[in-house]
């Protein structure tokens, strides 16, 4: 079978998280804008970084004139949660050469990891499984990097699009990818500890709370799930793949 | 200037964290580091949205009616439980929480 089809499913499948990155994006560039980056260093960081959530708390704190240490600090607390990522992602790259790993990696999101990772549990490991990642990730890329430049441009029509609350849009979009998660009870679990702990935890500086709260989730769907070993199966779908 | 040196670092920061198992592609893990890595998105995911929906400036509590953020939230958490399809949820979620910000006046 030819790369294409996997590539160009991969594209199709990134569409509805395109609703969500656009906004987010674009008020990224409003508040980088305003927060006085100059266009291509706005742009630059969405292409050079490429970690949504950190460059908005990062933009913030250049705004409040915080040391270089604490920015990357924060970048490191913040972007933490992509090593559990690339773990989890971890046995689908074994056998493809180093350019792809590297590729793959630099554009390892939040949501290329969760349509990616949908992808693999629902149809297993093929051979060109990682055209149709390359087909969500070099998408969500385009789209987070555009979306940038527009928003760079456009926050200086419309100064006050930083209120509009388009930040909801990521809001929705993890909603979109973790309700239809939870099926089974260690799942709900981790999802209310979790949530439960992160609201506990948001006073805690430089968000290390989110860590904690993934943490605690994971912890709580791991002990609900030994509990009830009979039913793994269910649970792994890709484990049960030959 | 510095902020190009502070985009660079962060850049360095965030890939060295997104490639660092990749780097081992013949490492394996034990079960219980498999099993639990199951629950990475559920868990990373809802520590995001459960404070962005009740403390949506990220420092104060919005217990309230008027909090669109926790209203529209609540609705695409019903909109994806019964249509399981990210579109609608993105969709419908964006188109309430903006008409919830209209009719109370906060646009």
């Amino acid at each position: 079978m030819s790369r294409h089809p996997f590539f160009v499913r991969g594209l199709r499948d990134s569409v509805p998280m395109l609703v969500g990155i656009a906004p987010f994006g674009i008020i990224f560039g409003t508040l980088a804008g305003v927060g006085g980056l100059t266009l291509w260093q706005a742009v630059g960081m969405s292409m050079f970084v490429y970690a949504g959530s950190a460059q908005f708390i990062v933009i913030s704190l250049m705004g409040a004139g915080a040391g270089a240490v604490v920015i990357l600090l924060t970048t490191f607390i913040v972007n933490l949660r992509h090593v559990l990522y690339s773990a989890t992602l971890q046995p689908q790259v074994q056998g493809l050469p180093q350019r792809w790993r590297l590729l793959l990696a630099f554009w390892l999101t939040d949501e290329t990891f969760a349509i990616v990772q949908r992808h693999y549990l629902v149809h297993g490991r093929t051979p060109l499984a990682h055209w149709y990642w390359l087909g969500v990730a070099s998408s969500l890329y385009a789209c987070w990097v555009s979306s940038s430049l527009v928003g760079v441009l456009f926050g200086q029509a419309f100064p006050d699009m930083a209120s509009w609350g388009l930040e909801f849009a990521m809001l929705a979009t993890f909603i979109g990818i973790v309700v239809p998660l939870l099926r089974n009870q260690p799942q709900i679990a981790a999802a209310l500890v979790a949530g439960a702990v992160a609201l506990l935890t948001w006073s805690w500086p430089y968000k290390l709370g989110l860590m904690a709260a993934a943490f605690s989730g994971i912890t709580a769907g791991l002990l609900l799930e030994r509990r009830q070993p009979e039913r793994q199966d269910d649970m792994h779908p890709d484990e049960v793949r030959p | 200037m510095t902020y190009w040196w502070l985009i660079m670092g962060m850049a360095a920061i965030t890939f060295l964290m997104r490639y660092s198992l990749f780097a081992w592609p013949n490492l394996r893990f034990s079960p219980l580091v498999r099993q639990g890595l199951h629950y990475v998105p559920t868990a990373v995911l809802t520590a995001i949205v459960v404070p962005g929906m009740l403390l949506p400036d990220g420092a104060h509590w919005q217990l309230s009616l008027y909090n669109a953020y926790l209203l529209a939230g609540i609705v695409s958490i019903g909109i994806a439980a019964m249509s399981r399809n990210l579109l609608a949820t993105i969709g419908g979620g964006l188109l309430v929480f903006f008409l919830l910000r209209w009719a109370m006046g906060q646009m």
